[in-house]
């Protein structure tokens, strides 16, 4: 027995040393931009304690705010769209069976296995043979077109949960389709819909690879906006940027746990 | 009899998906088999000189180094996240600590590459350290290589990749282990008959969500990668928008494409195969 425990032990000592091995990888790197955001000079030399890139960044970066709000209003438009397409989905793949429905679980299916660059690359092809200027709109459509995949598999995880004859209740009482859709189905899948939404929104504000394809002149959005301050010449204004980023992460991820908590309690 | 409405819940994604998924998809398949507009675009007009062109010395260069990295990736990959989601699964604060593996997760993924950038790069911290203490005459260059892509792409799959060891490992019931012990199993025997099979499904979707987003990258190797290394996702962008050679771009999309889905394919059925094992062996 105490041999076992021994043995446990070192185990664990191993897997732990693995561990916080990860834990140095994940934050070292985040923690340097941290301290480097408040650094007075350009180099990675800390000459000095300052606030400057944070006022360059807040007063002096026009363009990024630009990209900031463009990318806000793809994320929620995106979003809500493919909420909306997604939760009818995975209420008609959940209870029903109907014609071609082998299809659209391989077709809802692939777009979350394939490489980014193929929906990019796919969905340029498309605008341009249909002619669509590339822009905002296009950036929507394939924002639309990644997420329903992930909205479906949330909520249908949520429906899983559920068992039909709740629904065959509502129609035994006389609720017409739209009642129960409206007043039982939809209740119920109240925290499936909102993680789906907010998985919809993290996709969204942090795509690149997708809206690199589907841009157009003009159409810029922060994940672009990053990509060509690391191309073409870096301001450490960036380094105020990743530090707000990553304090808005840390918002988000603390957040979507206190939601999730709440609504599974 | 109840009327059928999943024919009227699933026609918005039924057209959705079809229009802005098949559609496009198919252009790819099709377009890979034309002949190459003049300025971008396809003519339609027959032609497998796009897959003929895949066998050059350079693609078999680029397809030799996206192998080598992502195959690279995935193995360091899982080998790093195993312990890591093993120790999470046994602490008595699994909250807590899977909550440190889901920040980084949800950190900008440009923001995770260019963190590297300002550590490593030629007036990152590292150099600069080296230089000022008189090692390092000059910077050294430490990215644009093979090894600061596979590092990048540990570092961005990393969550993924623990994610669902963890989910796998937090449902294994350990006193299996002991009983196995307990039945004269040797310690090896335990391990690969009894935890390894049983947690397969996370290892497989482990090795999956890493190996395919790093098979297709794109964006890490453009942006640490230089000149010197490139992967298909670089080529394709390449004949995309400079070469403007847009059935080459399908062909190798489709290469993508195959590769992935073979693997998803195959994973499934380890998956599957081993489940119908263990519940025979039961």
């Amino acid at each position: 027995m105490k041999d076992v425990l021994v043995r446990s032990h070192i185990k664990h000592r191993i897997s732990g040393s693995f561990f916080w091995f990860t834990m140095l990888f994940f934050y070292a790197p985040l923690l340097v931009l941290i301290v480097f955001s408040f650094n007075e000079g350009r180099s990675m030399n800390f000459t000095g304690f300052s606030f400057k890139w944070y006022k360059v960044l807040f007063f002096d970066s026009a363009k990024l705010w630009g990209s900031f709000y463009n990318t806000l209003l793809i994320a929620v438009t995106s979003a809500l769209v493919s909420t909306v397409i997604g939760t009818l989905g995975a209420i008609g793949i959940y209870w029903y069976n109907f014609k071609m429905k082998r299809y659209l679980e391989v077709v809802s299916y692939l777009p979350i296995i394939l490489p980014e660059i193929i929906i990019g690359v796919s969905m340029l092809m498309f605008f341009a043979g249909m002619n669509m200027p590339l822009g905002l709109s296009t950036i929507i459509i394939a924002h639309i077109t990644f997420n329903i995949p992930y909205v479906l598999l949330i909520v249908i995880a949520r429906l899983s949960e559920f068992d039909y004859s709740i629904i065959e209740a509502a129609h035994d009482l006389g609720a017409t389709e739209m009642d129960t859709l409206l007043k039982v189905i939809i209740p119920m899948c109240i925290p499936g819909i909102l993680s789906g939404f907010l998985m919809a929104i993290t996709l969204s504000v942090d795509d690149f690879v997708i809206t690199f394809f589907v841009t157009g002149p003009g159409a810029s959005t922060l994940p672009l906006h990053i990509y060509s301050m690391l191309r073409f010449g870096l301001s450490p204004a960036i380094n105020a940027l990743s530090v707000i980023l990553i304090v808005g992460s840390l918002a988000m991820a603390f957040m979507s746990k206190k939601l999730f908590k709440h609504m599974f309690n | 009899m109840i009327k059928n409405y999943g024919q009227r819940y699933t026609f918005p994604i039924m057209v959705w998906l079809t229009v802005f998924f098949v559609i496009p998809f198919s252009i790819i398949l099709v377009g890979s088999f034309l002949e190459k507009g003049l300025y971008g675009g396809f003519e339609p007009a027959f032609s497998i000189e796009a897959y003929k062109a895949l066998m050059s010395d350079t693609m078999r260069k680029v397809t030799l180094n996206t192998i080598f990295i992502s195959v690279a990736t995935t193995v360091l990959t899982v080998l790093l996240a195993l312990p890591t989601a093993y120790h999470i699964a046994r602490s008595p604060y699994k909250e807590k600590l899977l909550f440190l593996v889901i920040i980084p997760f949800w950190t900008n993924f440009l923001i995770r590459i260019f963190a590297w950038i300002a550590v490593l790069g030629n007036n990152g911290l590292v150099n600069n350290f080296f230089v000022n203490i008189g090692i390092f005459n000059s910077p050294v260059q430490l990215l644009y290589n093979k090894w600061a892509i596979i590092l990048i792409m540990i570092y961005t799959s990393l969550p993924f990749a623990i994610l669902p060891l963890y989910a796998v490992i937090e449902k294994f019931d350990f006193s299996l282990l002991e009983a196995a012990r307990d039945l004269g199993a040797t310690k090896s025997q335990s391990m690969f008959k009894i935890l390894i099979p049983l947690i397969l499904p996370g290892i497989s979707t482990a090795v999956l969500f890493t190996f395919i987003p790093a098979f297709g990258n794109f964006a890490i190797p453009d942006i640490v990668g230089g000149t010197d290394v490139r992967m298909l996702g670089n080529i394709i962008n390449e004949r995309l928008k400079t070469a403007r050679n847009w059935p080459s771009a399908a062909a190798i999309s489709m290469i993508l494409t195959t590769i992935s889905v073979v693997m998803v394919l195959l994973f499934n059925r380890i998956i599957s195969s081993k489940e119908r094992k263990i519940g025979g062996n039961i």
